[in-house]
């Protein structure tokens, strides 16, 4: 598997004028005579108000004919700043940042960040802390690949699956209202474990969801997993292999389409990760049918961990902080004693110092690997905060992916990579 | 607030390596000969030090060794330390799936100078490069398309840098007589503040208000200012 099959993988080029080559602008017209007849590449926007684009896209398209020669994508139209606004705010004030970056999977996002704090504070969170974080990162994994598949769907032409998933989607913000009051923008994992505990009726409700969804799953299933035109559309389009994955650092289901069985909630785990049950799903040929079934495959999965998480938590009670330097203190201890109201004023002023020191600290995003660089230098502000998006580096494999498909395979390429501007523009 | 003394781990290569990772960043090291400088690792993180001027060499060395194969990129960003004399840190993140460990490497990069552009190993580096003269302003050599990536078409500065302020210098709005987008020097409502919230027992590097006169000979022209209550 190498970048020399190139000609292999994209079969409907085999013979034609592209593969002969040519002159720049006139490839394959060596035969027109007159300058008038001459043909040159046409060159063509796509974006930044497409409805294909997922968000604020432009592309630069060189085509010949119908044949997307070269595609150079211009982003940070929605870039706002994120990492200086960091170093700008405290520890604390840069959290409801990460759920406006991808914000498809806000929690995921706030994951990472509180992960990283809490790696370079030393601070252990509480087990349900630890439980309740797990069940909401799959809760926003199901969230995610439900948008993505299903207005991949929309972007190749059917319309039923994201009405269907949509419907799906809202039940799962009304968890997150229920957990944080927010139906989006949770700021609701923090450094030191949750903001809130559970009651139990909601985990009651997200059983009786997880219980009805796989349903749901085998409808979407049935509408496009066989459809004729979604496989039209997807089979062998944009083929990575492992080779792709190295040299474009490319992770998430878009790595796990080429082969390659890499998941970090496997292989580096964080929170509890390690005593779940699950599966990794792998694809076989890296094309976009692959990454549509992946992704499928992966909601199954993740409602398989909400069960086990919800029976967990069900078992497992007591705090959902960990009490100390970089939380609050209870709200019955600020009301009763001046230590905790003293606690209460600096933290959520002053807020918490970070010990000086670096770290890389990364998670299996639904999109595939987010993780932030974060620089502390002891004081209550981040030094530097460099967030990795997924995105990014997918996005930028774009140029590599589509060349030599045809312009209408484009729409499909942007929907498979699974790209947010919140994320990749940052 | 944090007990900080015993997380604070100087990036000093230790005498010997017993764990795994510091064994492989040793022998990295040693490997490399006198084009890094040395290894360290801090919160189970890998972590090398190294000269910018071969870093081409080094990623190239990373990638391809069989004990490391740091195969796959996972970030290039910079760190502005504007009181250095090399102001720039030029940090690169790797990770090997097949070993399933992480490695990051550091080189000092001073504001003159060029930075050799990794995309002939990794061609992922296009865009991470953009981004870091975007931000930073730190020029690649060898990078095929050195263009601004994540801000306006046409801006001016490098945003990122320590002494770039958060409001920037232009705002734009939409000119209803103009009818088009109109750039604007940034005109503030209010003056700026910075708060920093950093308590004065604890090394605020701030006068409180009124301190400032504590030391000066001469006494208030009796001018009330608000009793502080602080101290």
């Amino acid at each position: 598997m190498d970048g020399d099959l190139k000609g292999d993988i994209r079969p409907n080029l085999r013979g034609t004028d592209i593969e002969r080559g040519g002159e720049a602008g006139t490839r394959g017209f060596e035969d027109t005579l007159t300058g008038e007849q001459k043909i040159r590449n046409f060159n063509i926007n796509f974006g930044p108000q497409h409805p294909a684009a997922h968000g604020v896209l432009r592309l630069i398209l060189e085509l010949d004919g119908e044949i997307v020669e070269r595609c150079d994508p211009h982003i940070g139209l929605l870039h706002r700043g994120t990492e200086k606004f960091c170093e700008h705010k405290t520890y604390l004030q840069a959290l409801p940042y990460f759920d406006r970056l991808d914000y498809c999977s806000p929690m995921a996002m706030e994951h990472m960040w509180c992960l990283a704090i809490e790696k370079l504070t030393g601070v252990t969170i509480p087990r349900r802390a630890s439980l309740i974080r797990v069940l909401y990162s799959e809760i926003t994994r199901v969230l995610n690949h439900l948008l993505n598949v299903t207005t991949w769907a929309m972007d190749v032409g059917a319309l039923t699956p994201p009405l269907w998933g949509f419907e799906e989607r809202e039940k799962l913000f009304m968890f997150y209202e229920r957990a944080s009051g927010a139906r989006m923008h949770a700021a609701y994992f923090r450094p030191g474990g949750v903001h809130q505990d559970l009651p139990p009726v909601l985990l009651d409700d997200i059983e009786a969801w997880a219980d009805h969804f796989p349903k749901v799953l085998d409808d979407i299933d049935e509408l496009l997993t066989e459809n004729r035109i979604f496989k039209q559309r997807n089979v062998d389009i944009a083929i990575i292999t492992e080779k792709d994955v190295q040299d474009w650092g490319l992770s998430g289901p878009i790595a796990r389409s080429a082969g390659l069985a890499w998941d970090l909630r496997r292989s580096q785990p964080y929170e509890c990760y390690d005593e779940f049950d699950f599966q990794v799903p792998v694809g076989k040929n890296g094309d976009n049918y692959d990454r549509y079934l992946i992704r499928m495959a992966e909601m199954r999965e993740s409602t398989k961990i909400i069960h086990q998480a919800i029976a967990k938590l069900r078992v497992e009670h007591g705090d959902v902080l960990a009490r100390g330097k970089i939380t609050p203190p209870k709200r019955g201890e600020m009301k009763t004693s001046m230590e905790a109201l003293i606690h209460h004023f600096k933290m959520y002023t002053e807020g918490f110092h970070v010990p000086a020191g670096e770290t890389y600290t990364a998670i299996e995003a639904p999109k595939g690997e987010f993780g932030v660089y974060l620089v502390a230098d002891g004081t209550n502000k981040p030094y530097k905060a460099k967030i990795r998006a997924a995105d990014y580096l997918h996005l930028q494999a774009m140029d590599h992916l589509v060349k030599g498909h045809m312009l209408a395979d484009v729409s499909a390429v942007i929907a498979t990579l699974d790209i947010v501007f919140g994320s990749i523009d940052r | 607030m944090t007990d900080t003394t015993d997380l604070q781990t100087p990036a000093q290569v230790p005498e010997a390596p017993t764990d795994p990772l510091d064994a492989l960043g040793a022998s990295i090291v040693a490997r490399l000969g006198d084009a890094a400088m040395g290894h360290a690792v801090t919160h189970g993180e890998l972590a090398i030090e190294v000269d910018i001027r071969r870093i081409v060499e080094v990623v190239g060395f990373l990638r391809a060794d069989s004990a490391c194969p740091f195969s796959c990129l996972i970030d290039i960003t910079a760190v502005d330390w504007p009181g250095r004399a090399k102001r720039f840190d030029m940090v690169y993140h790797f990770l090997s799936m097949y070993t399933n460990r992480r490695i990051r490497v550091k080189a000092q990069v001073s504001e003159e100078e060029m930075v050799p552009s990794i995309i002939p190993v990794f061609p992922g580096a296009n865009w991470f490069e953009r981004e870091v003269f975007d931000m930073y302003g730190l020029v690649f050599s060898g990078h095929p398309d050195l263009r601004r990536l994540l801000t306006d078409y046409g801006f001016r500065g490098h945003p990122l840098r320590k002494d770039f302020p958060l409001t920037g210098f232009n705002e734009v709005r939409y000119d209803e007589v103009q009818k088009r987008v109109v750039y604007e020097p940034v005109k503030l409502a209010q003056e700026w503040r910075q708060f920093d919230f950093l308590s004065p027992w604890e090394g605020g590097a701030f006068a409180l208000p009124g301190d400032e006169k504590a030391g000066a000979s001469n006494p208030q022209k009796g001018k009330a200012t608000t009793p502080n209550t602080n101290r």
